[in-house]
């Protein structure tokens, strides 16, 4: 067992590293990540991290000295947000193509601009074709485990591909709640030392890396990293039984499913949101509404046989998004999903869009998003995406939800 | 689960004592959730935090818009702002106030109404206006949904040394001297 | 499944096709004060020294003094140290009186 504690989400990312005895840290302060830089560093100040944290004055120089750092054979861990990933862009690409396993929380925000610091999911998802692996956070517990799962599944050497551990700005970052602390011995055990030998910094044995390189190697390059995504898939899963036997949790693999057992509709959703979900799905199932949830739990590579098994069978999906994708004006995980079932026969599936600029997905509007939901899985039309705070959403004219649940009622005595 | 909003200004601990007390709250086995609500966090600018507490774990990640009770950390913003906003029936309010104040001096929702002269307590023990711990334990006081005791382990466990001292006494002091009336009549003056 | 037209409609042509311009976010820094300036317009020399130095500009040229507009000052007490004459004293915000 653990050491319980009560800490932010920043914190939980912080204690992640630590557990995975990080030997290089470099971060450059931005909004909601900060507290995880200054945790950082006090973390090394007071020597409980044995690691080297490079002052830095960019997020550009940030992920470009982690960069040198896996060269020289150590394991690195940094964190940003927003506008930070902006800058940081250029190295962010050239770390998943020299296929660095480094971990960075991502802290997602809202892109600038208009102007705004607060909470949202567009950084995150704007740069899911980046080459990184994504793995959104649901809980602060999550984050810890995640940051310690992520160094297993990216040094993995059928993988070798750096992970974003995602988690919402503020929603979780800033919110603080009660977290297990697991010991350091039993991660140790989970976790091997860093043994990374395909791009290595050796005056014995000079390599150039990333030099100019013309289409046919560049093909290459690009086909062995999307064959890496795709057997990463695999890894996760088996990170997860392994986390789940010496640790005793389990927050899902490259989905998180939560009463789906005999589910007639199913919300899809992903990072924070998905806590209050569950609470709307079980008042929900009091009602006689017979909901689900599928959580996106890595986004990148995207769960396209997961969801396909789960959700074939519902009579209808409403995914809620804290993004917007400027294919079709839906949501990111609505087109995720779409793409995921290609030609396949799907069910029918609405969108809601909310929690845009820090703003939160209430408890009451994911209830009614299920309402809706229901409301079409019954052959009723609805608009293809709702946005909340900008849509009028009457969910009582849909239909008497105590009549829903007598009839519910009715149906078992007969 | 019961849902707790605190009102208080940049620089005076809100958010420090809603961590507090989520810490005394997990110290006890149950369950906390502190969560700031995020605006510019400029020294003097009023800000707001909250507490959900509860026996099992917390899922839900909202802000808190219906609070079982209200703890206001400083006594100007009592009239600057509409703090009883969303405050459900039977709820309590704990507010730092020089001046007393009556049942009659806030919303009918309010069931228990604590009040205490914080800022005086905190120029006697830290000879500066630093309310928060002695707002946790007038809270305990009042509530009885956290005990003193677990507020002043937590105080020793995560605060820097050089302050757990005169914490403890802050929050001893809250615990103490606090006033509480409930609408059911009875003045309970508090107990030593 | 159809596509029903969503009920929130904007404009397709003109300046409303952007929210550029709308929207001003106001931090209302009233509410940050909790000591208030009070002048004495027996000492006030209108001098303007606090007119000058306040950092949100909320400072009131009267005929007789200069005084201070309560909905933005934010307290913070700049005026009263610079005030030459000294007429500018802080007193301890208590709301409407």
């Amino acid at each position: 067992m653990g050491k319980i504690d009560v800490l932010n989400g920043n914190k939980a990312a912080a204690w992640g590293a630590k557990l995975a005895r990080v030997s290089l840290l470099a971060a450059y302060p931005i909004t909601p990540q900060t507290p995880l830089v200054e945790y950082l560093a006090t973390f090394v100040a007071e020597g409980e991290i044995d690691a080297d944290l490079v002052e830095v004055e960019s997020e550009h120089t940030a992920l470009s000295v982690l960069q040198g750092g896996v060269f020289a054979g150590a394991r690195t861990f940094t964190g940003t947000s927003s506008q930070g990933l902006a800058l940081m862009y250029e190295p962010y690409i050239r770390t998943s193509t020299m296929r660095l396993p480094i971990v960075m929380a991502l802290v997602t925000r809202e892109v600038i601009s208009p102007q705004t610091v607060w909470g949202g999911q567009q950084d995150a998802v704007t740069v899911r074709e980046a080459g990184w692996i994504q793995i959104w956070c649901e809980s602060n517990q999550e984050v810890l485990d995640t940051v310690v799962q992520a160094y297993k599944i990216a040094e993995n050497k059928g993988v070798l591909l750096p992970v974003n551990v995602c988690y919402d700005g503020f929603s979780l970052s800033h919110m603080a709640e009660r977290v297990e602390i697991p010991e350091q011995e039993k991660v140790d055990s989970f976790l091997p030392k860093p043994d990374i030998t395909h791009v290595k910094l050796d005056p014995d044995k000079p390599m150039s890396v990333d030099p100019l390189t013309a289409g046919p190697m560049l093909t290459e390059f690009r086909h062995k990293q999307v064959t890496a995504m795709k057997y990463a898939k695999e890894v996760i899963e088996e990170v997860r039984q392994e986390w789940s036997q010496l640790f005793g949790r389990d927050h899902g693999g490259m989905v998180d499913v939560y009463r789906m057992e005999d589910a007639d509709i199913a919300i899809v959703c992903m990072g924070s949101p998905a806590g209050t979900a569950r609470v709307a799905i079980d008042e929900m199932r009091e009602l006689g509404i017979k909901v689900g949830m599928v959580r996106i739990r890595v986004l990148r590579p995207f769960p396209v046989e997961e969801m396909q098994a789960l959700l074939s069978g519902v009579k209808a999906i409403g995914t809620i998004d804290r993004n917007v994708s400027f294919a079709a004006g839906y949501g990111t995980s609505y087109l995720e999903l779409r793409t995921a079932f290609g030609g396949k026969r799907m069910p029918p599936m609405i969108d809601f869009i909310g929690g845009l600029g820090g703003s939160d997905v209430t408890l009451e509007q994911i209830k009614q998003a299920i309402v809706i939901t229901q409301y079409v899985a019954n052959g009723g039309e609805y608009r293809d995406v709702t946005w909340f705070g900008l849509d009028e959403v009457d969910v009582d004219q849909l239909f008497d939800l105590e009549d829903q649940a007598d009839q519910e009622v009715k149906e078992g005595i007969v | 689960m019961k849902q707790i909003r605190f009102h208080g200004r940049g620089g005076q601990g809100a958010v420090m004592a809603s961590e507090l007390l989520c810490h005394a709250l997990v110290h006890e086995g149950n369950y906390g959730q502190s969560i700031p609500a995020y605006g510019f966090e400029r020294r003097g600018a009023p800000l707001e935090a909250f507490v959900k507490l509860d026996s099992k774990p917390i899922r839900e990640r909202t802000q808190v818009y219906e609070p079982d009770g209200i703890i206001v950390l400083d006594s100007a913003l009592i009239v600057q702002l509409p703090i009883f906003n969303g405050v459900k029936a039977n709820g309590f309010a704990i507010l730092n106030s020089r001046k007393k104040m009556t049942l009659d001096d806030v919303p009918e929702n309010v069931e228990t109404l604590a009040t205490i002269d914080a800022v005086r307590i905190a120029l006697e023990v830290f000879k500066a206006p630093i309310t928060n711990t002695i707002l946790l334990g007038a809270f305990a006081q009042a509530t009885k949904l956290v005990s003193l005791q677990s507020l002043s382990e937590c105080i020793e466990i995560n605060f820097p040394k050089k302050i757990v001292e005169k914490n403890l006494v802050a929050v001893a002091r809250g615990f103490n001297e606090v006033q509480v009336v409930t609408r059911s009549g009875q003045l309970q003056k508090a107990e030593g | 499944m159809s596509a029903k037209v969503p009920d929130k409609l904007y404009r397709l042509t003109g300046d409303d096709v952007a929210s550029v311009g709308k929207g001003l976010y106001v931090v209302n820094t009233g509410l940050w004060r909790y000591q208030r300036p009070v002048t004495d317009p027996d000492l006030c020399k209108r001098c303007s020294a606090c007119y000058m130095y306040c950092p949100v500009g909320c400072k009131l040229e009267l005929n007789t003094h200069y005084d201070t507009n309560l909905d933005w000052c934010k307290g913070c007490g700049i005026c009263a140290e610079v005030c030459p004459a000294n007429a500018i004293t802080m007193y301890e915000e208590v709301g409407e009186e």
